[in-house]
């Protein structure tokens, strides 16, 4: 007995592929062939994308308010660094996951401490978490380089064949790609589920959710763990994709900038990463070419305009234009 | 004071929820003094008293959403005064809100969808996509179709008039398929040309759920109720029939003297 309402056939059929879903892999991919030149920067943006997407997880989906998710990208990419740097382990699939899982461990850790609070005290916490993290890098010189970092890391072929190359990053650039689309994948999975719906809940209206029964901040604590999992994975691919680390990856500075890319592109929507990164580093990429001075300007006037006319970002203002030329009773 | 043990007393008729003696103090304030109530199964019991009388402090208390200072909370004969407020909604006790608490931002089945979900345990699971759950999905719409709201389903719960919104209100705490139902002020700030939709609905509900119902609208509380509790000062002041409370000369000139007026 199924209920065949249009609103309930289109709840259940949420979780299917739309048509334009396969673009930005294919732009993705056309980028390698047509500018092979400029695959440094193109693996530079898809491990951006990776970061937002983990970010988009955390502060789109469960509206978890974080200054400080550069935490486990930096988590990541020191796992990454000193396993690779000391002679411990340097085969890249491995210590990627285990990146990840070191990640996941510092999400856990100071997620059920800092989960409990809200707003802005969350905020301020997770930017101590960070700042806590960073300065134990700075102090630990003898493993981690301390202000230097680590650089020239041994990463071994990928699997046992594909060298890491730093001036031609060819492998760099598809093996990242890879990476971002299992990545992608997941999260997709994750927020089309009934769980990533109670995510949505508690973003929209928390003591509600406490009030339909929920384990509110169970719930969180898990989704800031695989949110961090995923941001650990982002660093520790860009830690081998540049072969080397240093304290800019757990930054206040990567951290905003990721932010940033979220409001820019729209956050909540997945997709939101992707236009969010490219947007952003092209437009860096390019203003600092025209403008080496003040370039930032440009940025920040983009960004005011952004927070003041379209709250939803990029993604937002394609869904408001897409609406208004459809008829408003279409069902999809 | 102390609590009372908290052992069902009577074994012939062990009220779905019960509260005994109880209390709770902000600061000198005592916003609930004592209260002794019983709300039994199929109940349509109603709460007044005026502005300030602690009856959302009560609703709070029962719910779980605050914490008694003494005394004790009784759900279906077990001692849940302790208990949280997330665990008394799985012992079957659902709530709405005097102001709307919703998921403004999401569809109306989406809604409903999520207090379904977490009932029938469909909340954990991570990677089914949602509308899988063809059993959440179909709940919730029928859900939305008994309290009329099925046209609406697809559209965000923002978008909706104010009305309706308090029909989603009702709407979630019913997804839980409650046993005991408290009801805040269900047809607050409702403009009176759309209170009927509200009032339909609270009579549409399944008559073997207990309802408790707290109003400061009289045709809405001697419409539905068959018993009434007035509360004042956080105190029980009476507790009776409509017909009792209604021709009680001490009610009269606490409270329904001043209430034919505002």
């Amino acid at each position: 007995m199924r209920d065949e309402h249009p609103a309930a056939r289109a709840l259940a059929g949420r979780h299917r592929l739309r048509p334009w879903e396969p673009i930005p892999w294919v732009l993705a991919l056309a980028w390698y062939v047509v500018f092979p030149k400029h695959l440094g920067f193109g693996t530079e943006v898809l491990v951006t994308i990776l970061f937002a997407v983990s970010l988009d997880l955390a502060l789109g989906y469960a509206g978890v308010v974080t200054l400080g998710h550069a935490a486990f990208f930096g988590a990541g990419a020191y796992t990454v660094g000193m396993l690779a740097k000391h002679g411990v382990w340097n085969e890249p699939i491995t210590s990627l996951l285990l990146a990840g899982l070191v990640a996941a461990a510092v999400g856990l850790g100071s997620g059920l401490v800092l989960l409990r609070t809200r707003g802005l005290t969350l905020l301020m916490l997770t930017l101590c978490t960070m700042a806590l993290l960073e300065e134990t890098a700075n102090l630990g010189h003898a493993y981690t380089g301390g202000f230097d970092g680590l650089d020239s890391l041994p990463i071994a072929p990928l699997l046992g064949v594909f060298e890491f190359n730093p001036l031609y990053p060819r492998t760099q650039y598809l093996y990242v790609l890879t990476v971002l689309f299992l990545c992608f994948v997941f999260v997709r999975t994750l927020v089309h589920s009934p769980f990533g719906q109670s995510l949505t809940g508690i973003r929209e209206n928390t003591l509600r959710m406490h009030a339909v029964g929920a384990p509110v901040r169970a719930r969180l604590v898990v989704c800031y763990t695989l949110s961090a999992a995923v941001a650990g994975i982002a660093g520790g691919i860009w830690a081998q994709a540049n072969a080397y680390v240093n304290l800019g990856t757990l930054g206040l500075d990567r951290a905003a900038t990721v932010l940033i890319i979220l409001a820019l592109g729209g956050h909540g929507r997945l997709y939101g990463a992707f236009i969010g990164a490219a947007a952003y580093m092209m437009l860096s990429h390019f203003l600092s070419k025209i403008y080496p001075t003040a370039w930032q300007l440009g940025l920040g006037l983009l960004l005011v305009a952004i927070a003041l006319f379209a709250k939803n970002g990029i993604l937002g203002i394609g869904a408001a234009l897409w609406r208004r030329a459809r008829p408003p009773r279409a069902t999809s | 004071m102390a609590a009372r043990p908290a052992a069902p007393r009577d074994i012939v008729s062990v009220p779905l929820l019960e509260t005994r003696a109880l209390c709770r103090t902000f600061g000198a304030i005592a916003a609930a003094r004592d209260i002794d109530f019983r709300l039994e199964a199929g109940a349509r019991h109603a709460l007044i008293g005026p502005n300030g009388a602690g009856k959302t402090t009560f609703v709070n208390l029962l719910a779980g959403a605050i914490a008694a200072s003494s005394g004790a909370v009784l759900l279906k004969g077990r001692d849940v005064t302790r208990v949280a407020q997330a665990e008394r909604v799985k012992l079957g006790l659902s709530r709405t809100f005097q102001i709307n608490r919703l998921f403004r931002g999401l569809s109306v089945l989406e809604n409903v969808y999520i207090p379904v979900a977490e009932r029938v345990g469909a909340a954990p699971s991570m990677f089914r996509p949602a509308g899988r759950r063809r059993d959440v999905v179909d709940e919730a719409m029928q859900l939305l179709r008994t309290l009329r709201l099925a046209d609406d389903a697809p559209r965000r719960v923002a978008e909706l008039p104010y009305g309706r919104q308090r029909l989603v209100e009702l709407a979630i705490a019913l997804g839980r398929k409650p046993e005991v139902l408290l009801l805040d002020e269900p047809a607050a700030g409702v403009p009176s040309a759309e209170s009927h939709i509200i009032l339909d609905a609270i009579g549409d509900l399944p008559p073997h759920i207990a309802v408790l119902i707290i109003d400061h609208d009289m045709d809405l509380v001697f419409r539905f109720a068959d018993r009434i509790t007035v509360l004042v000062g956080g105190a029980v002041f009476a507790t009776g029939s409509p017909r009792e409370i209604g021709s009680n000369p001490d009610v009269r000139a606490v409270y329904l003297g001043q209430a034919a007026h505002g």
